[in-house]
């Protein structure tokens, strides 16, 4: 069967271990994450956990009916990747020499990313933007020298008035 | 605050759990005492009028007989242990409750919250090592919140497909101080949901369709109480019917349409009956590895329709033509009113054909088995069957029967002539030897009925410390040890697929079981011989307390037929030069 990237929102109780439950149901079952998110909502009782993996639709199946099982998990939903905002935040922490200065800063303006720290040996840029954008411009930074870098991994929202909301 | 209109009383969360438990039904409960549930065990000494703690020898035989008492009648078990090695040994009963689905809410005490954290004595993250084991667990960090978790505890142990719960109650909050304000019920479980009518329609067109339709059901059946649902449709649509380990019992077995179980060790008529059919109309039964054999191969010939409680094992073994998630109860009882009652008398002949290949293939068995045994001049066993029929004779149709893991559970499920359900305890999923004696003296505990236990000398050696609590506890119950001397099953799989290589099989111990028992102020004797068997199982079953006889067996003794484990149906061996 065809595999791709599935995201999947789901809103969890904001209760001690929920994060271990879902992550852990993924390591039990042998499903692979490819990246994970948490944070709290607008409701102090809610978190969101955004999860997204590569597989086929029966492993998207099972993962989802796996998750519904989960005592503090409230809402699990497969966001339509063409109807979804999805986005991720880079901060890439490259070495600054007076050869490469111009070049980086080109890529960062074209990017649009912003240079949020400057030394005169590094500089931070931080990038939001999908996944397949975070990836071109790591590749890019690569020759001038990438010191460390740190990816939030996905968020994403649906687009339009449908929204993830408990039951 | 002034809440003249309510009742509650303040009282310490020791006396919350148990006050919640008595508000909850629970009339007994299984455990073992230990640092961190010495508040708690305080109260259910001063409430020992109400609710009767049964002290087991070892938190595992308490966790089994918590799940033994669940099993024998659909409520749900209770077991309490202290804290660390407490919680750990209840482990392995939790898990065996979690694979075959047991209602069950295990309580542990933990140290205060605030040593939590700091590997302090007898501290264990019970919650993180339970987790993928229960359904769900809890630690109270709040005595406020002591209550409602176990009452939320209780309402997940017993909604949809069962369950263990654990909560984990640290001793702090055990002697902290909260208004308790009691329940007039026990919790209801959540409402199950109900099969869409075009789901059941498009079942019946499938089953319409079919010539030659098969029932598969599992243990959902039994905890779904859909027996009488079942043989309807069974009846109704002339399809034979045969199932799981778990879904034993559900079904009388001398149900004309009843094939038995299925699956690796299932009856031939059955395994062969399922995979010529057309189409399986699997219920409340999750297609285990030891159930479909290789998948690729599993369903080539047949459709498959799915109906089961829990969503999440549709299409997860077995991808199902039609997956249907709901109650079974409801679902079978719509749509056998749908269905067209039918004749298939093409099919029935092909069945009593089958019904007589596996005489025949049980005959030529039984005629190599004894040349093997003339051969290599074994005398004084028991065969079994013998065994099996020999004290079944003795026993009635409400007898509950619970058995070990290995060679003598599969024996046990082939012959053993049950008729009511929940009257077979075994462990399914998980195959936990040393189930036996803690399931059997909880089911004893529940009914008040004897009770038989089959086991090995394997499983009976991991926890026959447990002989201790059934002779304190003066339960009746009758022990039959099938005892050959090794890892029965094992040694079969060594036979037949390790060029027998009986590495660490042969047990060669000098264990004299019926000297145990007395040890341990049960009655004991060992039979050789079928006179010998008879009288130790007439004086068994008049015995007041727990009475086991050590049957010789020999070694070389099979599980037949057996698929071999990932083979397909072809393979299936029905016979052993």
């Amino acid at each position: 069967m065809e595999t791709r990237q599935y995201v999947i929102g789901t809103i969890v109780a904001n209760v001690s271990g929920v994060l271990s439950r879902v992550s852990g149901m993924f390591t039990r079952r042998g499903f692979n994450i490819d990246s994970l998110t948490v944070g709290e909502t607008e409701s102090s009782g809610f978190s969101r956990i955004t999860i997204a993996f590569h597989g086929d639709d029966d492993i998207k199946e099972r993962i989802v009916r796996q998750l519904e099982k989960l005592h503090d998990v409230k809402e699990v939903e497969v966001l339509d990747n063409s109807e979804t905002v999805i986005r991720e935040l880079l901060l890439l922490k490259v070495k600054n020499t007076p050869s490469t200065r111009q070049d980086i800063m080109t890529a960062v303006e074209i990017f649009r990313s912003k240079i949020v720290d400057y030394s005169t040996t590094a500089l931070i840029c931080e990038l939001t933007g999908e996944t397949a954008k975070i990836d071109a411009f790591i590749e890019l930074m690569k020759p001038y020298g990438i010191m460390e870098m740190c990816r939030t991994g996905i968020v994403a929202v649906e687009r339009g008035e449908n929204c993830l909301k408990t039951r | 605050m002034f809440r003249s209109d309510r009742y509650f009383m303040r009282m310490s969360g020791a006396k919350i759990v148990v006050e919640t438990l008595i508000e909850q039904g629970i009339d007994t409960v299984f455990g073992y005492p230990g640092g961190q549930v010495i508040d708690l065990f305080d109260e259910l000494y001063m409430s020992r009028e109400r609710i009767h703690h049964v002290l087991a020898a070892h938190e595992q035989g308490a966790a089994h007989a918590a799940d033994g008492y669940a099993r024998a009648t659909g409520k749900v078990g209770v077991v309490i242990a202290t804290s660390g090695p407490g919680a750990t040994n209840l482990v392995t009963g939790i898990a065996t409750a979690y694979l075959d689905s047991v209602p069950l809410v295990a309580i542990t005490g933990n140290v205060p919250t605030s040593l939590i954290g700091r590997d302090s004595f007898q501290e264990v993250d019970i919650v993180g090592i339970t987790m993928p084991v229960t359904k769900h667990n809890f630690i109270v960090k709040d005595v406020r919140e002591l209550a409602d978790t176990l009452r939320t505890a209780f309402k997940i142990a017993k909604s949809g497909r069962p369950g263990p719960v654990l909560v984990d109650i640290p001793k702090d909050v055990q002697t902290a101080s909260w208004d308790f304000e009691p329940k007039p019920d026990p919790v209801r479980p959540y409402p199950l949901s109900f099969v869409s009518e075009g789901k059941l329609r498009r079942a019946a067109e499938m089953i319409a369709q079919s010539q030659r339709p098969y029932i598969y059901f599992g243990g959902g059946v039994i905890s779904g109480k859909a027996s009488k649902e079942v043989m309807m449709l069974s009846e109704k649509i002339d399809a034979p019917m045969g199932c799981s380990l778990m879904g034993l019992s559900a079904v009388p077995c001398d149900h004309p349409m009843f094939l038995g179980m299925n699956g690796m060790h299932g009856h031939y008529a059955s395994s062969v009956a399922q995979d010529e059919a057309d189409l399986v109309i699997a219920l409340g039964a999750r297609f285990s590895d030891r159930a479909t054999g290789r998948k690729e191969r599993f369903n080539k010939n047949f459709r498959i329709i799915h109906i089961d409680i829990d969503c999440a094992e549709l299409n997860k073994n077995i991808g199902a033509d039609l997956a249907v998630q709901g109650d079974i109860k409801d679902a079978l009882y719509r749509l056998t009113a749908m269905v067209e009652e039918t004749k298939r008398p093409e099919w029935r002949e092909r069945i009593a054909q089958l019904r007589n290949e596996e005489e025949a293939r049980l005959a030529s068995a039984a005629a190599l088995r004894d040349e093997r045994m003339a051969k290599s001049g074994a005398e004084g066993f028991l065969t079994p069957y013998q065994i099996i029929d020999t004290i079944s004779a003795f026993a009635d149709e409400k007898t509950c029967v619970v058995t070990d893991v290995g060679q003598h559970q599969m024996w046990t499920a082939q012959r053993y002539p049950l008729k009511k359900p929940r009257t077979f305890l075994t462990s399914g999923g998980l195959g936990t030897m040393g189930y036996g004696v803690g399931a059997a003296i909880g089911a004893c505990v529940a009914t008040g009925r004897r009770t038989i236990l089959f086991t090995g000398d394997g499983s009976f050696g991991m926890n026959l410390n447990e002989l201790a609590t059934s002779v304190s506890q003066n339960v009746p119950l009758v022990i039959v040890v099938m005892n050959n001397g090794v890892l029965g099953m094992v040694r079969q799989w060594q036979t037949l697929f390790f060029d027998k290589h009986y590495s660490n099989t042969t047990l060669d111990r000098k264990t004299d079981f019926a000297k145990v028992a007395q040890a341990f102020g049960a009655e004991g004797v060992r039979v050789t011989n079928s006179d010998e068997l008879r009288e130790a199982a007439k004086a068994a079953f008049e015995y007041e307390g727990t009475f086991l006889i050590d049957c010789a067996v020999n070694c070389d003794e099979f599980v037949l037929p057996m698929l071999p484990p990932g083979g397909s149906i072809e393979e299936i061996i029905t016979e052993i030069k």
